[in-house]
């Protein structure tokens, strides 16, 4: 169903007897309840081997793909110091690529397979980046709100059941948090600015609001992995859960800056103490993830670019390496 | 495109955080040989002075326990309480022991 490389794994659970099978699945999830962890060469399901490669890649791909809006501005960044903290993020995100494609090769797919799967778009990456960054505005409020709700969806992962992902979440979380701060000085700036800056600021947040809401996933009653991922302890929190708590942090945000979120459905809510908000645009949502979106084409192009203009080097690294090899 | 010598081999990680501390695993990444992988680990896992000294070694050389064994492997100190020292019973009033 996903990939030819998968259809050869979870090969561990096909040529068992029913009950032996019924009691593996028994004992590993006796281990999950107890908050053990599950190590890579651990029985595990085939399912949730399964489970994990896709959601840990398309992580990785998040990552990856998610360098370019923000690449965009590297070469234009206002100062010196922007641009050595843009360059510096930049290279983060390259980093959780590589610790998340690691943890997902421990699963037994390699680090190939999933960039055929990213280049040659069988594997998806999220949403929110095909999104274009006309200003500079935008790398303010990207790391404010995308990285922002990539927090809100990553600190609970660095208790998910499966320690290499774990691990490499709690790597990740650490470096998150300057992304974050980083943004909402580059919006605090603007809005202390000009007029005109202040306006960048508003267009930037009207343009990424509803879809950093996306980026928690389609709602409760649509979710199809939901219910088996939280019985797994992959996830732990519900996507409407956790758009709620971004919502409910970043509206006060919005309002230090003076600038307006672009919801007239928002209100504090003072019985369930949330703020109610608007319906997201779930159509727009599933155009972007089928490749509809501003930039999808766009960003696997410099992806395939990327990939093929560097094959050279690959090639010429290993050809040097096997040539030092023969010399020692 | 899938050739396995087209493949940069996977190396294994360990970093000592400061002098005084043991080299530890933190993750894995791919590079041509033990000299590429090492400025690859700087990149990678030391952005943030994480660590004074880097080891690499590659994947494939490492021999690992089976974990379905596990229990038949470690066995052999499961029934040795004796070796830990609440085995034995000093009376309360004898001190410094
Ligand atoms: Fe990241
Ligand atoms: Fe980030």
């Amino acid at each position: 169903m996903y990939t030819q490389g998968l259809d050869a794994l979870g090969d561990e659970s096909l040529h068992l007897p029913e009950e032996e099978l019924a009691e593996l699945e028994a004992h590993f999830q006796a281990k999950i309840d107890a908050d053990e962890k599950i190590e890579p060469k651990d029985w595990m399901p085939a399912a949730y081997r399964m489970t994990l490669i896709r959601q840990i890649s398309q992580h990785a791909h998040s990552e990856i793909v998610g360098m370019l809006p923000e690449g965009n501005w590297i070469s234009r960044a206002p100062s010196l110091k922007r641009k050595c903290v843009i360059i510096a993020k930049v290279q983060d995100e390259g980093g959780h690529g590589a610790y998340l494609y690691s943890a997902a090769e421990t699963l037994g797919i390699s680090r190939e397979q999933m960039i055929e799967q990213l280049l040659t778009g069988q594997a998806k990456y999220s949403s929110i980046f095909n999104y274009p960054t006309p200003s500079w505005a935008d790398i303010g409020a990207i790391g404010w709100l995308v990285d922002g709700a990539a927090i809100m969806n990553q600190i609970p992962l660095c208790r998910c059941s499966y320690g290499p992902y774990a691990r490499a979440m709690v790597r990740i979380c650490k470096e998150e948090s300057f992304h974050q701060r980083q943004g909402f000085e580059i919006m605090i700036r603007l809005c202390e600015g000009s007029t005109a800056q202040k306006r960048m600021a508003q267009e930037a947040l009207d343009r990424w609001w509803w879809p950093s809401l996306m980026m928690f996933g389609p709602d409760d009653a649509n979710s199809k992995h939901t219910g088996q991922s939280m019985r797994w302890k992959i996830k732990r929190f519900t996507n409407d859960e956790l758009r709620q708590k971004f919502v409910d942090v970043t509206v006060p945000q919005a309002e230090f800056l003076g600038l307006e979120v672009p919801d007239d459905a928002l209100v504090w809510n003072e019985e369930t103490e949330h703020y109610n908000f608007g319906p997201i645009d779930w159509d727009e949502f599933q155009r972007v993830l089928a490749g509809h979106g501003p930039c999808n084409q766009e960003r696997i192009r410099a992806r395939i670019d990327a990939h093929e203009s560097g094959a050279w080097v690959r090639e010429a690294a290993l050809a040097n390496a096997a040539k030092q090899s023969k010399n020692l | 495109m899938s050739d396995e010598r087209q493949h940069w081999p996977l190396f294994e990680v360990f970093i000592r955080a400061r002098a005084g501390l043991e080299h530890k695993h933190v993750g894995s990444l791919h590079a041509v040989d033990a000299k590429m992988a090492l400025e690859h680990a700087r990149d990678v896992y030391t952005r943030r002075m994480e660590g004074v000294s880097l080891w690499v070694v590659r994947s494939a050389d490492i021999t690992a326990s089976d974990p379905d064994d596990a229990d038949a492997f470690f066995e052999p100190a499961k029934d040795k309480i004796y070796r830990h020292p609440t085995f034995y019973e000093i009376p309360d009033e004898v001190k410094n022991i």
